[in-house]
């Protein structure tokens, strides 16, 4: 139950009128499955946020992927369907053309959009379908037990790297985000982060955007988020924020990449 | 001594104890209880709760949703 140890002062401040935050209620009372202090939770609430005060929870359709985030339908009170792995791109295609009036999206993973989704994912920016991609990357297969990503750092430590990841070896970190921003189907390209309360308001207006410019049918929107995987990477939550701020935003920096049709970076 | 502007309320039992919150906070409002949850996981509360000014920011780097927000209606969340 909610309960805080309390003095008269606080007794005072709370109090439904001067409630400022509490949590969307697009959350099903289920509990998150994902590792304390994980991003892809904080991601998802964000998202439910900007989907509860748009006003869009009965036309919006998400496709979840395969990975740590193929239940979040079971967390979240909107319409989801779940693809195979890496197929959720595809799939979200499919839904935006049988019912073109709905805000559609796909939530995918590094190892599903930018490994074995390769395919479906740059086929779709390319065709420049009229949806959202939310690209969670932290450069690991969380899912499966912190295994290699294409996304995965030189020198990173995975659980199929146990030496680090050597470049001669296993190629170089994979700059989808980069790569699709290339491609003219794509409208609006950002990276962003949500370790940070700067980090997740700014999120939140990518993603505003995004369902605004699919409404006028600009084209494909992609939002990467650059998260932590703790258990992956074997770190505590807060450690594993400091170590992607250290480690992962410099390869791959935060900002927009492309606005309204052009690279900007 | 200063005058609480602000409070969170912690969901105990969803809390995972991630400390995500702490990091997030600007006035050092929040600590880890010694006890824990159902779960097993210690829990974030206020340690000092009249320096919370209501400004959200624990809130919104919560992956878990759990802590909601008051602040009084006249304050400022400087
Ligand atoms: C066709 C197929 N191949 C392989 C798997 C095994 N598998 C499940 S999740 C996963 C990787 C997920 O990594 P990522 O997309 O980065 O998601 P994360 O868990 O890191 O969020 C793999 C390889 C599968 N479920 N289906
Ligand atoms: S394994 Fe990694 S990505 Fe998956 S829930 Fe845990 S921390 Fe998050
Ligand atoms: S509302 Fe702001 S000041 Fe109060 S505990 Fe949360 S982060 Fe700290
Ligand atoms: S961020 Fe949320 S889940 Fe993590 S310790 Fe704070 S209140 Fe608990
Ligand atoms: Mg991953």
């Amino acid at each position: 139950m909610e309960s805080i140890d309390v003095s008269m002062d606080i007794n005072e401040i709370i109090k439904p009128e001067n409630l400022v935050y509490k949590k969307s209620s697009l959350f099903e009372e289920k509990p998150f499955s994902y590792c304390p202090g994980c991003g892809h939770g904080t991601i998802q609430r964000t998202l439910m946020e900007v989907v509860e005060e748009m006003g869009i929870t009965e036309d919006v359709v998400g496709v979840a992927p395969v990975g740590c985030s193929v239940t979040m339908y079971e967390f979240l009170d909107i319409d989801m369907l779940q693809a195979p792995h890496g197929r959720a791109a595809a799939a979200a295609t499919g839904l935006k053309r049988v019912l073109p009036d709905k805000y559609v999206f796909s939530y995918q993973g590094d190892g599903d959009f930018a490994a074995i989704g390769t395919g479906e994912s740059i086929h779709t920016c390319n065709r420049g379908e009229n949806i959202l991609v939310i690209f969670v990357n932290n450069g690991i297969y969380g899912m499966t037990g912190g295994q290699m990503a294409p996304t995965s750092l030189i020198n990173m430590k995975t659980s199929t790297t146990p030496y680090g990841r050597k470049q001669e070896q296993m190629g170089s970190p994979l700059k989808i985000t980069e790569l699709i921003a290339q491609l003219p189907g794509t409208y609006y390209v950002s990276r962003h982060a949500v370790h940070t309360p700067a980090g997740v308001r700014k999120l939140k207006k990518a993603i505003i955007k995004s369902f605004e410019l699919q409404k006028e049918n600009k084209g494909l929107c992609f939002i990467e988020v650059v998260s932590n995987c703790n258990s992956g990477w074997k770190m505590t939550p807060v450690k594993s924020n400091q170590w992607m701020e250290e480690n992962m935003f410099p390869f791959y920096p935060l900002g927009d990449i492309k606005v309204d049709g052009k690279l900007v970076k | 001594m200063s005058k609480a502007k602000g409070a969170i309320v912690v969901d105990k039992e969803k809390c995972k104890g991630c400390e995500v919150c702490i990091t997030a906070c600007p006035h050092q409002v929040i600590g880890m209880t010694s006890t824990v949850n159902a779960k097993g996981y210690r829990v974030a509360s206020m340690v000092l709760p009249e320096a919370c000014t209501g400004c959200t920011n624990c809130a919104l780097v919560c992956p878990d949703g759990v802590i909601s927000v008051y602040r009084l209606k006249a304050a400022s969340v400087a």
